[in-house]
């Protein structure tokens, strides 16, 4: 091969700046590519809030609804479950809810607009299961101490009837609480905070 | 004429493509050392398990539907109505399974007979990289029938990914592709189940062999072949890969058939190890199942992720239990290759891995209890402790002497004499007394085999003393 009479920095500059521009080029290419993998538009639009008829429902029942495909647990607390949800604060890990998710409307200690209508999304904030309503006192298999709550199949995290996570599980906040908002007094709005005020 | 017409044909090829000089290369004059043992079919009957996914998978996309609405019902469709479909659904299945299990065998043989050390490094590398490509291929595959396990188990694992901290929700938002698991999940892990991955494997397994063949394989014995040559330059311990190797494969594939077609016709969901019970009812996004659990070939790993009780530290350590395989070559301070001519400290180390894995294994089967998350501490510590602690305990080990040839070990037939005596040993002739019994034979003595107790407890001290010298 003949290389008399190459200008070798010429060369290598033109080698250069090409790398550059197609390395350019690829990071361009890879933006849609990539993506084109989050939600797309009507997945978003699917998160329409929903809403949920309470004047059947009886005390001590659990109902489930789905909202942006996610479960949606609706409880209807009775007394007692009010009254032993006040003795359990040294027992949880953040029982003022400080690092969990929920609508400022429901940061209290029994985190619920009503207290005896608690409402959360029924999924585990460790690995996203969805956990067991366990509202029985002390039965075999969760021990004495079980005052009745939520209890996860999967890794053994508990949670008390108001979605508080106790301390020594591998779940690391409570549950979460879906916005929500009541139009009536038995018509409940799960997905929006107040009227027309979306998540 | 004929002939000439055919060597014609062959000789416009040659000149076009080297046909003759890849199969030499890599079948003919590729010279493996001559002491296989039973540990060396797994290489190839991995790749026999890969081509029957390809198959099978090919026949199944021909009546699946990836779609959240459709899918489960495909599946049951395919089942029961499309001809011989069950057969290749359970063939794909069982496949699945039986690629797990080749696989950990043919990394196990890897592991004793130091086959990632120098120069085989990259060899483990790509290997390992298979191994990583493999649990993807399997655990987007788990979701494609829509059942109760595929789906929460698929919302389980991607949740691991929300665990990193600052990008984790982004990041699992985008491998959902939705809030929930759903159907453009399911779509996605179709596409990366069919195409993507499988091309991954491909050319994995291909840089596999390439790496493989440039250095020659390790054996038994853990000395390089390559050192002794004759006059023409072919080691003097190898033989040649076709035919006798290919032959040799033969008769594992023979033996592997065997074994894979029982569980295909007479037990394809083995109690639910290899398809789970809860599989078969549709997903539902506000029901998990009582219990969930991976399939088996994940639980060792799922039990070390649930013996932390902290979300991301658990997801540290079940990501660094597989990423702690890559470095192995670089853990291993000792020069001996092979398990026979190392330390005992080695093979005690190695013997704790074991247990620890199977023990792992069984743990993550199970529902959580305290003890058993105790237990799985323990057996974590176990499985790290054995790379961990390697730069350390692979540094003190005193070697056997290596031998400067490849060693002849018995053959299986050998061992039967004196697996007979240790039988006898372990049971005695005894007359029939019973008079009742007696009858039948017409007044002859009737002997009859019995288990002779002393002799098994003098059997019993010997494998004691035999397994415990040989940990030393």
């Amino acid at each position: 091969m003949n290389t008399e009479g190459v200008n070798e920095s010429k060369r290598q500059f033109l080698t250069s700046a090409l790398t550059v521009v197609g390395a350019v080029g690829t990071g361009y290419l890879a933006v849609p590519f990539l993506a084109q993998m989050q939600p797309s538009v009507k997945a978003m639009a699917a998160g329409a809030p929903v809403e949920v008829d309470l004047s059947k429902m009886e005390p001590g029942q659990l109902i489930r609804v789905a909202w942006r495909g996610k479960p949606v647990w609706i409880l209807n607390r009775t007394k007692a479950v009010l009254e032993t949800l006040k003795t359990l604060e040294d027992q949880l890990s953040d029982p003022h809810s400080r690092d969990s998710i929920q609508p400022t409307t429901s940061k209290n200690s029994l985190r619920a607009i009503k207290p005896e209508i608690f409402v959360a999304v029924g999924l585990c904030t460790h690995f996203g299961c969805s956990p067991t309503f366990r509202p029985e006192i002390a039965p075999n298999d969760l021990g004495a101490d079980w005052k009745g709550g939520f209890f996860c199949p999967c890794h053994g995290s508990r949670f008390d009837l108001a979605g508080r996570v106790y301390r020594g599980v591998p779940a690391p906040t409570n549950l979460e609480i879906p916005p929500h908002h009541y139009v009536k007094d038995t018509l409940l709005v799960i997905g929006e905070t107040t009227e027309g005020e979306a998540a | 004429m004929k002939t000439n017409r055919i060597t014609e044909c062959s000789n416009w090829v040659l000149a076009r493509f080297p046909l003759s000089k890849l199969w030499n290369e890599h079948m003919a004059h590729y010279y493996a050392p001559k002491n296989f043992n039973f540990w060396y079919f797994f290489g190839s009957l991995a790749l026999l398990v890969l081509v029957n996914q390809f198959v099978t998978g090919i026949l199944l996309t021909m009546n699946y539907k990836p779609d959240a609405k459709l899918a489960f019902d495909s599946v049951e469709y395919i089942m029961r109505d499309v001809n011989w479909g069950w057969l290749v659904r359970y063939m794909h299945s069982t496949g699945a399974s039986a690629f797990f299990i080749v696989v950990y065998l043919h990394m196990f043989r890897g592991l004793i007979y130091g086959s990632y050390k120098q120069p085989r490094e990259l060899i483990w590398i790509f290997g390992m990289l298979l191994f990583l490509a493999l649990m993807a291929e399997a655990f987007m595959g788990y979701l494609l029938p829509w059942g109760q396990m595929s789906y929460w188990g698929a919302q389980v694992i991607i949740s691991l990914f929300s665990a990193i901290p600052f990008i984790g929700d982004d990041l699992s938002l985008w491998i959902r592709g939705d809030y929930v698991v759903s159907d453009a999940t399911l779509n996605r892990f179709f596409a990366f189940h069919v195409i993507a991955v499988p091309l991954v494997l491909v050319m994995l397994v291909f840089l596999h062999i390439v790496a493989l063949h440039e250095v020659g394989s390790n054996n038994p014995d853990g000395i390089e072949i390559k050192k002794t040559k004759d006059a023409n330059g072919i080691p003097l311990d190898g033989i040649p890969f076709h035919p006798y190797y290919t032959v040799k494969d033969l008769v594992g594939v023979g033996v592997f058939l065997i074994f894979f077609a029982t569980i295909i016709f007479y037990l394809p969901e083995v109690g639910g190890f290899f398809l789970e019970s809860d599989n078969f009812i549709p997903a539902d996004p506000l029901r998990t199942p009582e219990h969930i659990a991976p399939l088996w070939y994940f639980t060792p790993f799922y039990a070390i992720l649930r013996a932390i009780p902290d979300k991301f530290a658990g997801v540290i350590a079940m990501f660094g239990s597989i990423a702690v395989l890559f470095i192995l070559p670089w853990l291993d301070r000792s020069p001996i290759k092979s398990v026979r001519y190392r330390g005992g400290i080695f093979k005690k180390a190695l013997f704790v891995l074991v247990v620890s894995f199977i023990a792992l294994g069984y743990l993550g089967t199970q529902p959580v209890t305290p003890t058993g998350t105790i237990f799985s501490r323990i057996f974590t510590l176990g499985y790290f402790g054995f790379f961990l602690l390697m730069p350390i305990y692979s540094r003190w080990e005193k070697a056997k002497p290596l031998p400067t040839r490849l060693t002849e070990q018995p053959a299986l037939e050998d061992h039967l004499p004196a697996l007979k005596e240790v039988f006898d040993e372990m049971t005695v002739l005894k007359a029939v007394t019973n008079p009742d019994d007696m009858k039948s034979f017409y007044g002859s003595t009737m002997l009859r085999r019995r288990p002779n107790p002393k002799g098994i407890l003098r059997v019993m001290g010997r494998v004691t003393k035999k397994i415990k010298a040989s940990l030393d």
